[in-house]
Formats: structure tokens, sequence, C-alpha cells
């Protein structure tokens, strides 16, 4: 009973909201009030746009060294999670069969292993440094901690679902991955979205005035 | 009547609700809380309070977005879970927002969300402002604008004082109120009051490379004490009494002084603020050296042999664009300059930005933060530091003082001026 509600009402219903949130939330930035600038610029929007797009993977050299320990735990985090979703081969088999109808080549299985351990250490890493850090402490909402503690369960009944020998640890994989899609659009998990338009908005800015961000 | 507490907390959230747009809404929803906008902010690095961390000064403005824009503040505010924004939310941001932050905008240079920080600090500064939240010292500073003409008092009197000394010195006119003049010259009260040589070095260089210009006696005053409180009527005021005098001497240009919010104010934030493009150009006159220097117009000779280093002003450089020109100015009259570890865009601020050398209750910290650019002078050791900005002038010969640092420190105009060919010759001659 419990399997087939996870295995399909729930699965679905998780899927519509995280595509409908996720969508309402870029439609609120897209139709959202937008300020003319009327001064002239000095240089195009575009380019700008482009540039701080991507030079914000890179930290600035002289801050570096103040925040390595959050920047390498955030790659590491950030490159083992993005492997582990779209490189496990249970993940692509998915993917394939019920999205896609095309696959490509997957993670060994201690490819699988190396990364989820990467994501999982980043992630615990980077919520030490989130209550251990005066300033991060002081930042931080529940949200923060919902988002860290759905995340590392997503990776923690992923890991054990991989064993695959026990249904119910790939139903526990599913759920959580379910309660993660619907928390998804309401929380600052929105960020790996967010992140285009607001480089890309500041970007424009330095672009129109000049700078190189 | 005065208003009550409840008036004004409704007018601080009207004025921050009106701050609500596409970016807002994008900048909150991709801060994930990181902290890393601390390390870059030198209220926080030399003082190690958590507080000045730039993101967590836009927290009255993010906490009504989550009230009234996210989901779940929404659905907690329905259930009566949410705090609502309260007079002590403005009391407590005040001084974090208006004492310590600088407006510098480094923040928004390493945010890795690409965050622009410092825009959203300015527009909290419009809620704090509305609720009547700013400090005396920006206050007294506006009121003296709109009614004397300058956040100094009437100085028309001063400036016209010590151009009749310029003009017997160096036997040139200043030409007031010229019809049809190429460059309208605006000047900050800074320079009238404390950097007169300013004045005196802009007639000469003008003289020199032969450009059309005049000072309107109607409208000179280039600072901006409502962009520094975030008052955007005060703001549209004052950059409205610039404009209407560019537009009643046909000028071609305005040109903006050694002050880096009064270039930000004029040149960015200007047309903006009164709607509407306008029939003249800005250029800084940083810009309108550097141009006049590369088309020949400007001709030095001879070079400073000490020790000298750039002091990038924020709203000049990073948030100004105006990075190469200085650079290339300095190094035709200087043989040995030495770059600050972080210059241009990722320099770090004198301190006194922002409106807060104008806010007395903000001088301790201020001089506290100065420690930021005396280790970085430390590094290099320099004998003289070269800016071009009079309140960053002001506030590092305060921080050199108080640190019992021997240094000079010169506007990069005066020293273009002293380099003059002609004036070397007429020198000779003399």
């Amino acid at each position: 009973m419990i399997d087939s509600f996870i295995d399909g009402p729930l699965w679905y219903f998780s899927l519509f909201i995280f595509f409908a949130g996720v969508i309402l939330r870029l439609g609120s930035i897209i139709f959202s009030k937008h300020k003319v600038d009327l001064s002239v610029a000095k240089g195009p929007e575009t380019p700008g746009a482009l540039r701080t797009l991507f030079s914000r993977f890179i930290p600035d050299k002289g801050l570096f060294k103040h925040i390595k320990f959050q920047v390498i735990a955030g790659y590491v985090f950030h490159l083992g999670l993005f492997a582990v979703i779209f490189f496990a081969a249970p993940h692509i088999k998915f993917l394939d069969k019920h999205f896609l109808g095309f696959s490509w080549p997957a993670l060994p299985h201690w490819g699988f292993l190396v990364a989820a351990q990467l994501a999982f250490l980043g992630l615990i890493l980077l919520w030490l440094h989130r209550i251990m850090s005066p300033v991060s402490r002081l930042l931080s909402t529940k949200g923060d901690h919902i988002s860290s503690i759905l995340t590392f369960v997503v990776l923690l009944t992923g890991c054990l679902a991989l064993l695959e020998s026990f249904s119910s640890l790939r139903l526990l994989h599913r759920f959580s991955v379910e309660l993660f899609l619907i928390y998804f659009p309401f929380s600052s998990l929105m960020h790996a979205f967010t992140f285009v338009p607001s480089r890309i908005f500041t970007g424009a800015w330095f672009g129109r005035r000049g700078i190189k961000s | 009547m005065s208003e009550t507490m409840s008036e004004r907390l409704e007018k601080g959230i009207t004025a921050l609700r009106g701050q609500m747009d596409s970016k807002v809404e994008t900048y909150f929803s991709s801060c994930v809380n990181c902290g890393i906008c601390a390390e870059s902010c030198l209220f926080y690095t030399e003082t190690k309070d958590p507080r000045y961390t730039p993101i967590y000064k836009t927290e009255p403005l993010r906490k009504l977005w989550k009230q009234e824009y996210s989901f779940w503040g929404k659905f907690a505010s329905k259930l009566g879970l949410s705090k609502p924004l309260t007079e002590a939310d403005f009391a407590d941001w005040e001084e974090l927002v208006y004492d310590g932050c600088s407006m510098c905008g480094r923040c928004s240079m390493v945010c890795p969300m690409g965050i622009d920080v410092a825009d959203i600090i300015a527009r909290v500064k419009q809620g704090l402002s509305a609720a009547g939240y700013t400090p005396e010292g920006l206050v007294g500073a506006a009121q003296r604008t709109l009614e004397f003409g300058s956040p100094m008092g009437n100085i028309l009197p001063a400036l016209q004082a010590h151009i009749k000394h310029i003009e017997a010195d160096t036997g040139l006119t200043v030409p007031f109120d010229v019809q049809d003049a190429d460059y309208m010259v605006t000047i900050s009260a800074n320079e009238v009051v404390t950097f007169p040589e300013y004045i005196a070095s802009l007639t000469r260089i003008f003289h020199h490379a032969g450009v059309n210009w005049t000072i309107s006696t109607e409208a000179f005053e280039a600072t901006n004490s409502g962009l520094q409180m975030g008052n955007n009527t005060i703001a549209t005021e004052l950059v409205g009494r610039i404009v209407t005098a560019a537009e009643k001497l046909n000028v071609k240009y305005v040109v903006s002084p050694e002050c880096g919010h009064a270039y930000a104010a004029i040149r960015w934030n200007g047309p903006n603020y009164l709607g509407k493009k306008f029939s003249f150009g800005v250029v800084h006159i940083l810009e309108l050296l550097d141009e006049l220097y590369r088309s020949g117009r400007i001709k030095t000779s001879g070079m400073e042999t000490s020790r000298m280093t750039f002091h990038d002003p924020c709203q000049i450089v990073r948030r100004g664009g105006v990075e190469a020109q200085p650079r290339e100015l300095l190094a035709s009259v200087a043989s040995d300059i030495t770059e600050m570890k972080d210059h241009g865009r990722m320099n770090w601020c004198c301190g006194g930005g922002g409106g807060v050398s104008a806010n007395e209750r903000a001088e301790e910290l201020r001089l506290k933060v100065f420690n930021r650019k005396k280790s970085q002078l430390e590094e290099i050791k320099v004998e003289t530091m070269v800016t071009a900005c009079s309140n960053c002038r002001t506030v590092l010969e305060d921080g050199l003082d108080e640190n019992e640092m021997d240094m000079e420190v010169l506007g990069l105009t005066e020293l273009i001026a002293e380099h003059l060919v002609e004036d070397e010759a007429a020198l000779k001659a003399s």
C-alpha cells in the first residue's frame, strides 16, 4: 500500500510541486518590476552579464585565503552531488526509462562511492561551518538547516539504496527525494537556479558601468 | 504635529515595499547565508563583529520580503507565527547601515551568487530614512544643502573669495555662468573649504588645455546628502539643481569633481532620480583629464620621484568604472608608483564613504576600520598617497594622523597641475 503510494501519487505530486514551484519562482523574477536604467551606459550589458556568470565560479585571489574552507568544501560537495545525481547508474537508468529516452555512460561503482563520499564530506563540512562560524551562525535560518538535513538524508538513503537487496531502502530513498523536491521551490535550495539571473543582473549592471566584475 | 511611532514605522515599511523588484526577488532567493561577504567588508575584518556582515545589514528588507513575498513567510504570517518588522529593527539597523557600511561595494564583487549586496543596503537606507532613522550628521548636511546650497552652509562667498585669489595669483579668469560652455564644472564643498587648491589646479589645467568651461553660481555643489541618507526626494532635488543649471547654460558636459558619491549621484543615479535622460553628458574629472592627456592637450614635464601609491575611491573606481584613467595620469607625472596589494576594483575603502564621515557617531568605528588601510600602507612603505576624492582625502589624513603615520596625501588633479609644461616655462620666464 505505502509502496504504491510512494512510487505513484506522491512521486507525481512531488514532481508537480517541484516543476510548478520552480517555474513560479523563476516567473516571479522574470515578471517582477524591472527598473529601467536611464543613465548612459559606458559599456554593453551582455558581455558583463556573461563575464560575471562565469567569473563568480572562481573566488577573488586576495580573498581566497580567508574563505578557502567554504570554497573547497563547497566545490567538493557540489561536484560530488552533481556526479551522484547525473552519473550514478540507477539514476541514468531511471531518467532514460521515465523521462528522456536516452542514456549516457555511468560512473563505475567505485566512482559512485567516491563521488558520494565527497558529497557527504563537503555537506558535513559546510554544515559544521554553518553552525560553528559566528558569521554563518548569525545568518543561518531554520530553512538553511532543513535544506542541509534533507540533502543529507537524500544522499544517505541513496547510498543505502545502492545495496538494492532491500526494496524498502529504495523506497526510503525515493520518499526522501520526494520530500526534497516538495521543499525545494520554497527554500534557499532555489539558489541552484536563481544564481544564474542573480549573477546576470549584477554582471549587466557592472557591464554598463564599464567595470569588470 | 509630530508623527507617532507607528506612523513612522509604516512610512519605513512602505518605503521598503517600494524597493521590491526583480533584483531583490532574485538576490534574496539566491542567498545561501554562506557569509563569504563578511571577509570582504572592512567593518567586519577590523572588528570581527558578525553583525557587520554585509548581507546581515539587509535584514530589514529581507525580513519584509520573506513575510510578504515568500511562500513560508506568507504561510507563517497567516498563522501569526512570524515577527513583523518593528521600530526596534529600524533602530538596530540604523547603526549597522549608517555607521558600519561605507557603501564601498566590495561585498558585491565577491558574492558567489552574484548578489549586489551594496545595492540592497542602499534600498534598506530608503526604509530607514523614511522612518526617520538617519544619523543627525547626515540629516543636518541635507538640510543645509537644501537651504543654503551646500552641506557646509552657504559657501558661495568662500568660493568667490578663493577664486579672486586664484585669479590674482594666476592671472587667469575663472568663468562663471558662461552660456554654451563645453563643460560645466561642479565642486564639492570640501574642495572649497578644505582643498581650494583643487579649483586653482582646474583653472590652470583648463587654461593650458584650452577648455571652454564654466561654473554655475546657481548649482556648483555636487555632493548629495540625499544619496548618502537614502532619501530619494532630497537626492532628486539636489541633482535637479545641477541639471536645471546645465540646461539653462546649455552646456555639453557636466564635470563631476574629485568626489566619489557625487559622481554616482549625477552620473548614474541622476537620470533615474529625475526619470529622464540628460540633454548633456556627465564625465568625472579624471575621465576628462585623461581624455585631454591622451589627445595631447595636456602636456606635462618632470616626474615626482617620491615613492607613491594610488588610493582608489570606491564610487569612482569599483562602482564607477574609472580605473585605468587615474593610473595613466599618475604614471605621466610619477616614476615610482607601487600598488597596494588589493587595489583597483578590489581596493579597500578609506572607511568614510557612504556618509560615514559625516556621521559623528561613527567616528570611533571609522578610525578603527582605518587599520585595514594602515596595514596596506605599511606593506608597501610609500611616502605619498595620491587619491581622487576629497572625502577619501580627509578621511585618509585623519587616519594617518590618528596613527601617527608620516605620509603626504595628494589630489591627483593638483599633481597634474603641478607638472603642466607651460607653468614650468612661465616660472622660468618669471
